[in-house]
């Protein structure tokens, strides 16, 4: 009990840090209709330029702190912002209306060409940091077992949901998020009553990326080592909780983030490591099954 | 390039020119206002422009190129600053920039493709793919051909049959398949499981690892029936995650992380390539000096075979009623239900066929290397057999093989370039299909057609929703 409890708070840790990235897919999904493939590198990216500034910070003396971190967290996300705009911008506008695969390929090719260009300018060696948050808190303790959650999981817990307040507050409440979801609904429609659709999906793109780079931050502060891989499996997870929370819904892809955090968690608990994946995977084809437009996702009604 | 927008729920709603690029008042650095800009003297916009670029591509690089990270002697990082690099990156992207912008001012308006010139291009096509057969079959015998080189049409001749093998699926059936290395990897591991424990030959475990591919592409075809679009694609690529996985772990069977290895290599006839020729050998046989290069001509002519074998079974199939179903299906799913198409079945074959081809081209490469392991079937590999049928040209079977020869041999060319090598062939992928989001060849050949057969443009020919 005190162990099954112990996995649910690291499966929800996790399942943040996923449903972070995912919401970033399921937004670009839900306003122009693409995979972008290369969202797990912009997560890297991000990842990449809190561990610089963090070492910029050491180098200057300044004490870690929560000061110090939230500073990270606004630069890391300023700068991975702009990636995701120039990736737009580079690889996706020109494509705008046109087939379906195009675009898919042009991420891919741009998930490529992320990867290798951080690997060439950072090297490939992992990049390790020392653990800047440290401490636990003991909550409950039973059958010689301790139940606690550390200050960095409590802190995960705590910066994603108050990101995604803010962030749902931003689609919800303003006349952004309006323009959003009016795009979401009928872009061409939305065009002709006067939004700029261009600028409301380069900042759909931004918001994705500012997100996915809070996601790479807690990642850093979580694991300690990142390498230019990491974006490739964080990606196709948080993919998966997309699709798994019905893809171009919004709770749907928190939802899905927390699923699959939590399956992989239990799973490696109580049965194998090696095969969480294969388990995650597993469910997300048996959901499918079931359920075709996965969690939350509304069926697509086809007009003949 | 494509000169019309296909009508769809995706369909772009703000002005474009009508080649994909963004008109010219809308290039700014900056996403600008519906209101449209003052007329401005195109060199000082393009200027402007390009400073943006350059700014912006400042933030991009300084902390990433500018600031570069290494583990430090004691613990912990130090930061090594590189800031000619990043001078030398943001002057190439503000030159690049404000060429650009300048050429699209000045360059001559494009004109819509008149019948004249599908014609001269449909002519054109007629004698490409003719003449690249006749090149394929001489390559060995050619002067000057050497071992590399035969290498490098070995590998660009199987990402070819690969290529003509997911463009069944995806091509002509329309249902996007991001896990296809799977069925590779079916067809590898079948061959090199048969061999190295049965003693099976080459030639009995081709058609057993084409049967076994082809069955494992109906039980991944089963459950993803009912899935559309990229609820499809996410699975394809979760079963292609799981097989490579359960290859890594399941260490009894397939070795683990360390692969098969002492895989046995084809015979001709029951002809064995030895190296020492001796009786019994190739060379012996027909009283030739022993040499190593008869077993690469033998796999390049026998990868030169199947690729053939897989493009002559499309364009048959093509024709038959199976074809036909599968590209009546790509183009409306509704209307195949209600003409009585069991779409079941079509979509089920699809994937059996495509993958069959797969597991062929598997078990040539197992054969090939003598070794597998699950890292060669990782997820890129996927998508650089979807690249390859995309960027040729969805369905089109000579465009598949064009951009297979773009990609890989320009793959090999750049070797020098080392560690920015796949940096360069990310950049090309985006760089083709922001060129031409159609692929290299952007017309096709209807399957049928009343009275004469003509080249079509490839914006009338349908994805799919699969």
């Amino acid at each position: 009990m005190a162990y099954a409890l112990q996995q649910l708070i690291n499966g929800v840790a996790l399942g943040m840090i996923y449903g972070l990235i995912a919401v970033g897919y399921t937004m670009v999904y839900g306003i122009i209709g693409m995979i972008n493939f290369a969202h797990g590198d912009i997560f890297m990216v991000g990842a990449f330029i809190s561990l610089i500034s963090f070492v910029l910070i050491a180098m200057g003396g300044w004490t870690a702190g929560p000061g110090a971190i939230l500073l990270v967290l606004l630069v890391s996300m300023a700068v991975t912002a702009l990636y995701g705009w120039s990736v737009e911008r580079v690889a996706y506008r020109p494509l705008r209306g046109s087939f379906r695969l195009a675009p898919l390929i042009s991420a891919i090719g741009m998930s490529i060409v992320l990867q290798n260009y951080v690997q060439v300018a950072q090297g490939a060696r992992v990049k390790p940091i020392e653990s800047l948050v440290t401490g636990s808190v003991e909550l409950w303790h039973g059958n010689g077992f301790a139940v606690s959650i550390s200050t960095m999981q409590a802190m995960i817990i705590v910066v994603t949901l108050l990101v995604l307040a803010i962030f749902t507050w931003l689609v919800t409440r303003t006349s952004l998020g309006r323009a959003m979801r009016a795009c979401e609904q009928d872009r061409k429609m939305a065009g002709l009553l006067g939004i700029d659709t261009d600028r409301t999906i380069s900042i759909t793109f931004v918001i994705g990326a500012a997100l996915a780079s809070v996601a790479g931050t807690m990642y850093l502060l979580r694991y300690g080592v990142i390498d230019f891989y990491i974006g490739f499996l964080a990606g196709v997870k948080a993919f998966t909780a997309a699709v798994l929370g019905g893809i171009g819904s919004l709770p749907g892809a928190v939802l899905g983030g927390l699923l699959i955090g939590l399956i992989e968690t239990f799973w490696s608990a109580y049965f194998s490591v090696q095969y969480k994946d294969v388990a995650t995977f597993a469910i997300l084809v048996i959901t499918l099954i079931f359920m075709p437009t996965g969690l939350l996702g509304r069926a697509e009604v086809e007009k003949v | 390039m494509s000169d019309s927008v296909l009508g769809g729920p995706h369909e772009g709603g703000a002005a474009r020119s009508d080649d994909g690029v963004p008109a010219p008042g809308q290039t700014g650095g900056i996403p600008r206002g519906p209101a449209p800009a003052a007329p401005r003297p195109p060199i000082a916009h393009a200027l402007r422009d390009a400073v943006m670029a350059a700014l912006v591509s400042v933030v991009l690089f300084v902390p990433l190129v500018g600031l570069r990270t290494d583990v430090s002697p004691g613990s912990g990082l130090i930061i090594r600053t590189r800031w000619a690099d990043v001078a030398i990156l943001v002057g190439l992207v503000f030159a690049g920039r404000l060429l650009l912008n300048l050429w699209q001012d000045h360059r001559p308006a494009r004109t819509a493709p008149t019948a004249r010139r599908t014609e001269v291009l449909r002519r054109i096509g007629t004698f490409v793919a003719p003449l690249l057969l006749g090149f394929a079959v001489v390559l060995p015998f050619l002067p000057g051909t050497s071992r590399y080189v035969l290498d490098l049409g070995i590998l660009v001749l199987t990402y070819v049959m690969l290529g003509w093998g997911l463009n069944i699926v995806v091509g002509l059936a329309g249902l996007l398949d991001l896990g296809y290395v799977a069925f590779y990897a079916v067809g590898a591991y079948a061959y090199a499981l048969l061999s190295t424990n049965y003693g099976l030959s080459f030639w009995i475990c081709l058609p057993l690892a084409g049967i076994m591919a082809a069955f494992w592409g109906v039980l991944l075809g089963f459950p993803v029936l009912r899935l559309r679009g990229d609820y499809l694609a996410i699975v394809t690529l979760a079963f292609g995650e799981i097989i490579r996985v359960v290859l890594i772990n399941w260490v009894s069977l397939t070795g683990g992380p360390n692969g098969i290895s002492g895989i046995p290599r084809p015979s001709f006839f029951g002809l064995s390539f030895s190296a020492g020729g001796g009786p019994g050998s190739f060379s012996d046989f027909f009283g030739l000096e022993p040499s190593p290069t008869h077993r690469v001509v033998f796999l390049y002519y026998l990868i030169l075979a199947l690729a053939l074998l897989t493009n002559w079974v499309t364009l048959r199939l093509r024709r038959q009623p199976l074809g036909r179903a599968w590209e009546a299906l790509r183009e409306d799913e509704i209307a195949c239900r209600a003409l009585g198409i069991n779409v079941t079945n079509t979509k089920l074959t699809a994937f059996a066929i495509g993958a069959m081809f797969g597991g062929f081209a598997g078990a040539f490469f197992a054969t090939r290397q003598a070794f597998v392991s699950p890292e060669s079937f990782t997820f890129i590999e996927s998508a650089i057999i979807l690249a390859i049928v995309v960027l040729g040209g969805l369905g089109s079977q000579l465009g598949v093989a064009l951009a297979a020869l773009v990609m890989i041999g320009g793959f090999e060319a750049f070797r020098d370039l080392e560690e920015y090598r796949m940096l360069v062939f990310g950049g090309a992928m985006v760089a083709i299909m922001v060129w031409r989001p159609r692929g290299l060849v952007s017309t096709r050949t209807p399957s049928i057609a009343l009275g004469k057969r003509r080249a079509i443009s490839g914006d009338l020919v349908g994805e799919g929703h699969g």
